[in-house]
């Protein structure tokens, strides 16, 4: 089998399991196994980024929240219907990482790093100054009359399942897509020798700012989809800790693997919710999780099992 | 209260935050200039300067004092051994890789932050000051009386406060002193310019990297003794000092230690003297974007010379 086949066949095989799991699995986990799939958008977009171009930022908050308040704003003061108010969460987190990806790529490493985290600070404190429409820290609920799309009911478990099933769906199709195109290469030519990418010809400014435009609407579609189907938006998920879970995912995943950001999501999730019902400090285990990643397994899951057996992996 | 005189207050305020986040802010930017990693838990040892005053401070007996004194002493030095063992465990085995470093940091705070939790508890717990004497201050005004001295009601400082700010400056004056008088002062500017060279010079660069994290946290420790009297010890205390040190040790320009006291002394200012008069949040917004805008257009910070 070539390995395109190969790489299809696995992920194809995994949504599969998604759908026949929506039929096997309790309740509890069937609800977090939603929650799981959007997330796992989220570290998707995330990995675009930081695992094909190498650019790591502390500030995809800013675009998951900027698609979870462009949905939630636009239906609470804009009175659009959900399927339009996902259209236009996704549209926000679209044009602010074109504005921020213009501006935060003239800096490379560290400087990224901390331009991005500041960007990411500026827009929850403004999430908060403007609390008049936002409602601040305490966020707001959208009410389950409003959160139908052509007559389903998104409050419904099931319904709720297949909708977040088909978000990932498509963005893991989309990602794989990416991934094999000329386009993705040349990404990953960047992450493996900018300065070489360069030589050859390749505009490395426009191809970044394209990465960090795909992975910030990717993230910011996650958020869109996040508020409309659990029906809160909140400015927690603005706050830094919601920059560093995505980074979390994706390095326990596997970075630059497109299965990886699935795996780490589930694996962290389920960490996460086991702790807090140990402890009210659960994100201790966050912090553990990290160290022993940076010391041990920089690769990742999905990244030591490409090392290991499966070279052809994505 | 008159804007003459609500301004002096103001500015007083501003006055401690600003020596509070000098010593902080040297304390990261010694890190950053020697070792080039930046230290995202930095914060969290300011936290734990704090929760180990509380501590110390609860098991002394007798006077205040005594216990403020002993947590003086104790809390950075404490925290300092914290910080070099982190080094010693994590850092040195990601080879201070800039991007690995940060990444460990975050989770150096986030368990640094939980453990705290877990031991100290959810609850803001208070340090008594040594001293605390109400000073009133007078103001000056033109009246029909012509030109008189009065004392406004409810302007006035602490003698705590004062000596909150004469402390910091005279640590660091002994910082000063350290990095530009003795052997392990020139050591660290050694091994800040060239690293592979002073190891040829025959200096230990590994020992070198252990004592600057642990003596940057240790500063940072110190910042945190000095405010816990006025503010009080909480897990979650880290977050300010760790933003604004960035602010400052940015905008002062990365490793510069005089642009970072400069800094400090523009940002707490400003900052003391912004969030009293229009919203705190508003403050804060400006100063991380401009942040984010000195790093893009002007890497060096604002005081900084651009690097050959």
């Amino acid at each position: 089998m070539r390995p395109e086949t190969k790489s299809l066949a696995l992920h194809l095989g995994l949504l599969a399991l998604l759908v026949i799991a929506q039929f096997v699995i309790s309740p509890f986990h069937h609800g977090n196994l939603s929650r799981i799939m959007v997330l796992a958008v989220f570290a998707m977009g995330y990995n675009v980024l930081f695992g094909y171009v190498g650019l790591l930022s502390l500030g995809h908050a800013l675009f998951f929240s900027a698609g979870m308040y462009g949905m939630g704003l636009a239906m609470q003061h804009l009175g659009v219907s959900a399927l339009a108010a996902i259209a236009v969460g996704i549209l926000s987190a679209f044009v602010l990482s074109a504005v921020v990806g213009a501006v935060a790529l003239r800096t490379t490493g560290v400087a990224f790093m901390i331009v991005t985290l500041m960007l990411a600070q500026a827009g929850y404190l403004a999430i908060l100054y403007f609390g008049t429409y936002t409602r601040g820290d305490e966020g707001f609920v959208i009410q389950p009359e409003f959160r139908t799309i052509a007559g389903l009911d998104l409050t419904d478990p099931t319904v709720r399942y297949f909708a977040a099933f088909l978000v990932l769906a498509v963005c893991l199709l989309l990602t794989l897509r990416l991934v094999h195109s000329s386009f993705g290469r040349v990404l990953v030519a960047i992450r493996e020798n900018e300065e070489r990418a360069r030589m050859l010809g390749y505009d490395v400014f426009r191809h970044k700012l394209i990465a960090v435009v795909i992975s910030g609407t990717l993230s910011g579609t996650a958020g869109a989809v996040y508020g409309l189907l659990f029906g809160y938006v909140g400015a927690t998920f603005a706050t830094v800790q919601y920059s560093i879970l995505p980074l979390l995912w994706v390095l326990l995943g596997g970075a630059g693997t497109v299965i990886g950001p699935f795996i780490g999501t589930l694996f962290m999730f389920y960490l996460i919710d086991f702790s807090s019902g140990l402890t009210s400090a659960y994100m201790v285990v966050a912090g553990v999780v990290l160290v022993l990643l940076t010391l041990f397994a920089p690769q990742g899951l999905a990244g030591e099992v490409k090392r290991r057996l499966l070279p052809w992996l994505p | 209260m008159d804007f003459g005189p609500y301004l002096l207050l103001a500015s007083l305020e501003g006055a401690v935050m600003a020596a509070v986040l000098a010593l902080t802010a040297v304390g990261l930017s010694i890190v950053f200039g020697v070792m080039r990693v930046v230290n995202v838990a930095h914060g969290e040892f300011f936290m734990l300067g704090a929760v180990f005053a509380w501590w110390v401070a609860s098991w002394a007996v007798g006077h205040p004092a005594i216990g403020f004194v002993l947590a003086l002493v104790l809390a950075p030095i404490l925290v300092g051994l914290i910080a070099s063992a982190a080094d010693m465990i994590v850092l040195k085995r990601v080879e201070y890789d800039p991007e690995r470093t940060i990444v460990a940091t975050i989770g150096l705070l986030y368990i640094i932050q939980q453990v705290t939790l877990m031991t100290f508890g959810p609850e803001a717990r208070p340090v008594q000051p040594p001293f605390n004497q109400r000073l009133a201050l007078p103001w000056f005004e033109f009246g029909e009386n012509g030109f008189e001295i009065i004392w406004p009601w409810g302007l006035g400082t602490t003698s705590y406060k004062l000596f909150v700010i004469a402390a910091a400056i005279a640590i660091l004056l002994a910082v000063w002193a350290l990095m530009s008088r003795t052997k392990l002062g020139l050591y660290m500017r050694a091994t800040q310019l060239d690293r592979q060279m002073a190891q040829a010079f025959g200096i230990n660069v590994e020992r070198v990297y252990v004592s600057v994290f642990g003596f940057g946290a240790g500063l940072a420790a110190l910042g945190a003794v000095l405010i816990v009297p006025i503010q009080q010890a909480h897990y979650l205390m880290g977050g300010d000092p760790l933003l604004l040190s960035f602010i400052v040790v940015i905008i002062g320009g990365l490793g510069s230690l005089s642009g970072t006291v400069v800094a400090a002394v523009l940002i707490g200012m400003s900052d003391g003297v912004i969030s009293m008069f229009f919203s705190p949040t508003l403050a804060k917004i400006l100063s991380t974007l401009l942040v984010a805008f000195i790093l893009i257009f002007r890497p060096q910070g604002l005081f900084g010379k651009r690097a050959a």
